[in-house]
């Protein structure tokens, strides 16, 4: 019955979203508001339809009703109640649902959020939004369908792949998808700007807030995904430029870009068709990544089970999306008022490299991706694109990126002045020789630690770049303490996270270096009472206990102690654990963090009277994590900012939006 | 000028006409059966290259094209560095175990220590494993990306290749019975 709800609803949702992507199209048309304001009620509907159905199949999935086929291919009665909810978005269909219910989510935030939008730019772009829902709907409905019935209904499911059976990729999924979804909303409005041939500083306002928010989960989704990589997978690694990882890097980039051109047309309400051709391209990237991993033409670890037949259905659907807007940008981009021309060294112009650097970096990554079926495709031989080209064409990119940013956040709009920003940081510069030096002697001159030395130096540069930036705008040592601290106080929250976005790309970038460049491994078979040295420590293999009963597998259990000048460190107790359902053995890494680094321990295979261990020592890789997270919090910080909570600007007695004062050319700006 | 101005709004949708026409022609590959993991290889049916390989672990004899004859080998092109690899790794035992095949590794474009780092981790299931570092032997059989692998018979002709990783599917309809007939033969 459940089921039947839950299929029932997805399908009315597909007779409403019909109508959102009409209605409220052909009412800012013809300048009809009655029909105009049917986009609201609409997007309501849609999220109360398309959340019941999502909510039916979350509840097949948690009361294990194995009448329904996808509950019998990916859950079992013994999957801890955690996976048997994030088991609803660890298949094909229930992650596409997952997909189209935070879609309609974002509708509804324009629902709610958007009263004060002018109406003819919210129904244009509620109807995109209602577009988009009708195609993935449809998707489901015709090729994906997760309420299939199964008869008989078989005792027990197949069970989870065990691999994802981990708490950080319950949660890896949803913050992808708000991020990758969330891009939506810039498309939407991208779209509405386009159709109605103008793109005002209003426009900009409501866009920069969402793209944020989407910027935030992508960010986080993307280093869950990395951590769960880390320590589920046992390699030791992180990032493999697997054609999975880049489908969300390419957004990642895009959708960076997306977030500091949007400010320019904020701000200086110029960059503007180009703002609104990185919405289209960021979300189309988005389509993108859906497509590649799902249809599959690329092989890939983290491939749903393909079907060509899916991959027509998404390719027709990026074809549409894409092409259509595209299509749209040509027509009516030329026709959009150009924003005032810019001197290069500015704000604008540094956020303009800024620009040109990530898309460059994105276009690469999709070259990439793609490369190995062009060259087969034009007789061009067998190439197979791994690691080295990704290091090779990334690293000039990465490195213009990190030396612009320093120096750009110390331009003010319109006239920046690069000699005074370069003499403010010259303390940058010089941290950043030592470091490169300092680095040099200590790990040795060789091609790795040269590279390695540079990395370091320019993670530097930006950390101090970054503190020069916020210590100029207290007057940190340059005026009395306590209106140092009074103006700390008032500087604007975006601003500050800005700053604490930078650290910790940063210190993302310290952590890359140092766990790449010096992690040590050792290998070996060893037997209880063996001590293996790495990196300084000492750990010894104490013991292994079998016949360790866990919710749905058994495991055996090393036991190991890390010392270090003969003080104990930690205890690790890496595992191999045989699940149930389905039967399948997998190792589980144990993990000693510290600032300095991880000892990461691995039980395999038993060997000759022993195991298999490999333990790695991780230089700094907690600094990637903590790097990210503090990226997101700088973009969380960001949010709260007064002016750019969301709606808020707009929202009001009136219905038209508050005049806001727009930089006049020849007014003074101030700097931010 | 004008022209000029509005061929640069339009050249997005052109390059994207183009990414459009190559997905579609791919897909449409896909469809009619030429998946990225069954590139038909022009070796099909022919000798296997020469070559003489050195091995990776050094109490072991190294891998030349004269090891091939008289018994069906399975040689997998495999890297530490390829994810899809790992993901066919518990396969190949299965292979292994079945009487009469033979199955070799090529760590291709890896350093030995990799590969045999990543050997210890996921276990071995080769008979032979031997090394091409710089990817030459690769380019003869015509290695399109690892994993990579390809069936050879008792008189060292290739019969079937297999681009990318091989699954539960392919192993059981067509590798192993392929391998048991040209057993037979």
């Amino acid at each position: 019955m459940i089921a039947e709800i839950g299929l029932f609803a997805l399908i009315l949702a597909l007779f409403v979203a019909a109508v959102q992507s009409s209605v409220p199209l052909i009412g800012a048309a013809r300048g009809d508001s009655a029909w105009m304001s049917v986009d609201r009620p609409a997007a309501l509907a849609l999220f109360g339809l398309v959340g019941l159905s999502f909510g039916a199949l979350m509840w097949l999935h948690v009361t294990s009703d194995f009448s329904v086929l996808n509950v019998v291919e990916n859950s079992a009665v013994s999957k801890p109640m955690l996976y048997k909810v994030a088991g609803v978005w660890g298949n094909h269909e229930g992650s596409m649902m997952l997909w189209t219910f935070i879609l309609v989510l974002y509708g509804l935030a324009v629902s709610l959020f958007g009263r004060a939008l002018p109406p003819g730019l919210r129904a244009r772009a509620l109807a995109v939004q209602g577009m988009i829902a009708f195609a993935f709907i449809l998707f489901i409905l015709l090729t994906s369908n997760p309420f299939t019935r199964v008869n008989p209904a078989p005792p027990d499911g197949n069970g989870l792949n065990p691999v994802l059976q981990d708490p950080g990729l319950s949660f890896h999924p949803p913050f992808l998808y708000l991020g990758y979804v969330g891009f939506s909303m810039a498309f939407s409005f991208a779209i509405a700007a386009l159709i109605e041939g103008r793109v005002d500083a209003a426009w900009a306002r409501w866009v920069r807030p969402w793209t944020l928010v989407a910027w935030c989960a992508l960010t986080l989704g993307v280093a869950m995904g990395m951590w769960w990589s880390y320590y589920t997978l046992g390699w030791g690694g992180y990032w493999a430029w697997d054609p999975v990882e880049n489908a969300s890097l390419m957004p990642w980039l895009a959708g960076t870009a997306l977030l500091h051109s949007a400010i320019v047309a904020e701000k200086r309400d110029t960059l503007k068709s180009w703002t609104i051709f990185l919405a289209i391209i960021t979300f189309s990237l988005s389509l993108l990544g859906t497509f590649l991993v799902r249809s599959g033409i690329l092989t890939s670890v983290h491939s749903f089970a393909n079907d060509p037949r899916r991959g027509l259905f998404i390719l027709i659907l990026l074809a549409t999306f894409t092409g259509g807007s595209l299509t749209l940008y040509a027509v009516r981009a030329p026709a959009l008022k150009g924003g005032t021309i810019f001197s290069p060294i500015s704000r604008e112009g540094g956020l303009l490299i800024n620009n040109i650097l990530l898309s460059t970096a994105a276009g690469t990554v999709l070259l990439g991706t793609l490369y190995p079926l062009f060259a087969d495709a034009l007789g061009l031989g067998k190439v197979s694109v791994g690691p080295p080209y990704y290091n090779l064409v990334i690293a000039p990119l990465a490195i213009a990126l990190f030396l612009v940013m320093a120096i750009g956040s110390l331009m003010s709009w319109k006239r920046g002045n690069l000699k005074g920003a370069l003499r403010k940081l010259r303390a940058a510069a010089a941290a950043a020789a030592v470091t490169f030096i300092l680095t040099l002697v200590i790990a040795g001159l060789s091609a790795r630690s040269l590279w390695a030395s540079l990395g370091l130096g320019l993670a530097v540069w930006l950390l101090a770049g970054t503190l020069v930036e916020w210590a100029g705008r207290v007057g940190l040592f340059q005026r009395p303490l306590a209106e140092t601290l009074r103006k700390a106080l008032r500087v604007p929250r975006s601003a500050y996270g800005m700053t604490i976005s930078h650290l910790g790309l940063a210190i993302v970038l310290i952590g890359i270096i140092g766990s790449t460049a010096w992690r040590t491994e050792y290998l070996d078979v060893m037997r209880p009472g063996d001590t293996a040295s790495i990196a300084g420590y000492e750990v010894k293999f104490i013991r292994v206990d079998d016949g360790v009963q866990g919710p749905n597998y058994v495991a055996t259990r090393g036991l190991f102690t890390v010392a270090k000048d003969d003080r104990l460190v930690a205890e690790l107790h890496p595992e191999r654990r045989t699940f149930t359902a389905p039967e399948q053995t997998l190792s589980n890494v144990a993990i000693h963090s510290s600032v300095g680094g991880d000892i990461y321990a691995v039980l395999s295979d038993p060997s000759e009277g022993g195991y298999i261990v490999r333990i790695y020592h991780n230089p700094v890789v907690p600094w990637l994590f903590l790097g990210a997270i503090l990226m997101v919090l700088g973009g969380g910080v960001s949010l709260t900012d007064r002016r750019h909570r969301i709606g808020a600007p707009l929202r009001g007695l009136g219905v038209s939006l508050r005049p806001r004062p727009v930089a006049t050319p020849g007014a003074a700006v101030p700097a931010e | 000028m004008r022209q000029a101005v509005k061929l640069r709004f339009a050249a997005p949708i052109a390059v994207f006409a183009l990414l459009f026409g190559f997905l579609a022609y791919r897909l449409f590959l896909v469809q009619q059966g030429f998946t990225p993991d069954l590139i038909p290889s022009v070796l099909i049916n022919k000798q296997a290259p020469q070559f003489a390989l050195s091995p990776l672990f050094a109490n072991e004899p190294g891998f030349r094209t004269t090891d091939l004859k008289g018994k069906v080998t399975v040689v997998n092109f495999f890297a530490s560095w390829c994810v899809p690899c790992r993901e066919e790794h518990n396969y190949l035992s299965k292979i292994a175990k079945v009487p009469g095949i033979e199955v070799v590794g090529i760590a291709y474009k890896d350093r030995p220590q990799d590969a045999s780092m990543w050997l210890a981790e996921l276990g071995d299931p080769y008979k032979t494993v031997a090394v091409d570092p710089e990817g030459k032997t690769g380019i003869d059989f015509g290695v399109y990306g690892v994993p990579e692998s390809y069936l050879i018979d008792k008189r060292g002709i290739i019969r079937f290749k297999q681009t990318g990783p091989l699954t539960p599917d392919v192993i059981d309809q067509r590798l192993i019975p392929l391998a048991n007939r040209l057993n037979r033969s």
